[in-house]
């Protein structure tokens, strides 16, 4: 990519804001971009499947726990430094999504997206009895663990502004696949799969791979972010709440658009900022997502993105 | 030397119904086959099985002799057989160029995105689509979606060409456009197989003629014979004295 591409400076945009904490050494900003981060990569890498294939994902926060696992256990039992565990999570959990996908990408519709959610039940009741795993109680992470990194201090930093290259490289990522003849292809699915196989696109393969591509990312941020709380157990790992919030983030930004997934993630995460800090709010938090959801869906089906980009057209060019 | 497109024997049931019953039939390099019947006569039912949209209950289909009986629609087109839709179906919310690029980029060549651009732009230039290729293919009319489905096979640069009642529902200067193009097309060297109901046009067009009724050939042949078999004016034509008119001057853009 070039700097002659817009997208090429609003790349270098978003990774500039979240140096803001690092430079200024604020660490409740931190934490608050971190989560910021992961709502963005999850975002984005779920746009592949329903913005740009046209299949509802649900489970998507499968590749997210089943990244954190594989991570934690190579990090406790193998001993690997936790960037190579990252990286294995993800190309295990991108293997294991392109067999997975195959199958049950035959399905389409609502059909599909029952059975992704069936795939989060199954894989978090598989982990809660897998004994390598800790069951139920989960894995934990020894202290020595962070040492390697230069103590929990350090430590934390550094899955920090690994996390912000994961999301550039979410971002990127999206980017590359939107501009692309895969991506093409991948629009084709999403209007008419039968059509797309009439003009020639291999649709099974190209659906398992989207399936796949999208669960790479996601693997690794959930290893550095259960690396950093230190614990993970199955519940948390696969939480079907923050999978749904992942929708309503990608809906609200806008299905389909680079920027308008991130945009959406980012904003999601502010706006559920406050609300949980908020007296009144605090307890309504999802009533509020859902609302938010049904409204977007109603009045703005193309999401803020879609939006602006229908107000004008000439931004369709600059934030793709 | 072998046909181009070879079918035997091919037949589909659905139940007990025989929608495609033991029809045979072959087709030239270069040469325009005409496919008529009345409506429900397994014309279209025979494309989807040709093209590998359905699998077939038996028989087989050879495209230059090799056999694709039963191959996936994408494995299908990349062997040099491309199709267009009776109800049109455009890749509603991409733009006319990017419908064509699909078609280009997974064609019977593999080309590159900026390569299968220069195709698609081309092809939209011949089927007089240019000017719309930066909108919406749902934005289009109806004549347009129908040359934007001729467009989009075209990319995938097809040795044959099934056209599926192309040239219905478009007005007479429309239809002479397209004529017009399909002429230039078998120039070009393409064969094509045209259902239709448009009988000038499929009379004066076609080198030969099939008939289908109830899912069986009921008659194959040059157009005038075809127009003048007694069988084929009782279930299709109805008027013996047809021949005459339509295989009559050929009058680009007529209606019948």
């Amino acid at each position: 990519m070039s700097p002659k591409k817009p997208f090429f400076w609003v790349l270098v945009a978003v990774i500039a804001v979240f140096l803001v904490p690092v430079l200024t050494n604020n660490v409740s900003l931190r934490e608050s971009l971190l989560l910021a981060a992961i709502y963005i990569i999850l975002t984005s890498n779920l746009n592949l499947m329903i913005g740009f294939t046209g299949y509802v994902n649900f489970g998507n926060i499968v590749f997210f726990g089943l990244g954190g696992y594989i991570g934690l256990y190579l990090v406790t039992a193998g001993g690997l430094p936790l960037v190579a565990a990252a990286a294995l999570a993800g190309a295990a959990v991108g293997a294991i999504a392109l067999v997975l996908g195959l199958g049950i990408l035959r399905l389409r519709g609502a059909y599909f997206a029952l059975a992704t959610i069936g795939i989060v039940e199954a894989i978090q009741a598989f982990v809660a009895n897998f004994e390598p795993w800790g069951g139920a109680t989960g894995l934990y992470l020894s202290f020595q663990a962070y040492q390697a990194l230069g103590g929990p201090r350090e430590a934390l930093w550094t899955v920090y502004l690994l996390l912000v290259a994961v999301m550039g490289l979410s971002l990127f990522l999206c980017y590359a696949v939107k501009n692309s003849r895969f991506g093409l292809a991948l629009f084709a699915i999403r209007e008419d799969e039968d059509t797309a196989a009439v003009l020639g696109v291999r649709t099974p393969l190209y659906k398992a791979t989207a399936y796949s591509l999208s669960g790479i990312l996601p693997a690794m941020a959930g290893a550095l972010f259960f690396f950093k709380q230190g614990v993970i157990q199955p519940e948390q790992a696969f939480d079907l709440t923050l999978s749904t919030e992942a929708i309503v983030m990608l809906m609200l930004g806008g299905q389909g658009t680079v920027t308008g997934a991130a945009l959406g993630a980012f904003l999601y995460e502010q706006f559920r900022g406050i609300l949980l800090t908020s007296t009144v709010f605090s307890s309504f938090q999802l009533v509020i997502a859902g609302a938010l959801l049904l409204v977007t869906v109603l009045f703005m089906p193309g999401g803020l993105m879609g939006w602006l980009h229908r107000r004008w057209p000439r931004l369709r060019k600059v934030l793709e | 030397m072998s046909a181009l497109l070879e079918v035997t024997g091919l037949c589909k049931h659905f139940g007990g119904l025989r929608a495609v019953d033991e029809v045979s039939f072959t087709v030239e390099e270069g040469e325009i086959l005409g496919l008529i019947g009345p409506n429900g006569a397994g014309k279209s039912t025979l494309f989807n099985l040709i093209t590998g949209v359905m699998p077939p209950s038996g028989g087989r289909v050879r495209l230059a002799g090799t056999d694709i009986t039963g191959w996936p629609p994408y494995r299908v087109v990349r062997s040099g057989l491309a199709r267009t839709h009776q109800i049109v179906r455009p890749l509603n919310d991409m733009t006319v160029l990017d419908n064509c690029t699909v078609g280009a980029c997974f064609g019977s060549e593999t080309l590159g995105l900026s390569q299968a651009r220069r195709v698609a732009g081309e092809i939209l230039e011949l089927v007089a689509l240019a000017d719309c290729r930066h909108r919406l293919a749902s934005s289009l009319t109806i004549a347009g979606k129908k040359r934007l489905e001729v467009a989009r096979a075209l990319c995938a640069r097809p040795k044959l060409l099934l056209l599926d009642e192309v040239l219905a529902g478009l007005n007479p200067t429309e239809v002479g456009r397209m004529i017009q193009v399909f002429r230039a097309l078998r120039k070009g060297g393409i064969a094509i197989v045209m259902i239709e109901h448009l009988m000038q046009a499929v009379m004066n067009l076609s080198d030969r003629v099939v008939v289908l009724n109830f899912g069986r050939k009921i008659a194959e042949g040059r157009p005038h014979e075809v127009a003048t078999d007694a069988g084929v004016v009782e279930a299709y034509l109805g008027d013996p004295h047809i021949a005459a008119r339509l295989t009559g001057p050929v009058s680009d853009g007529a209606t019948p």
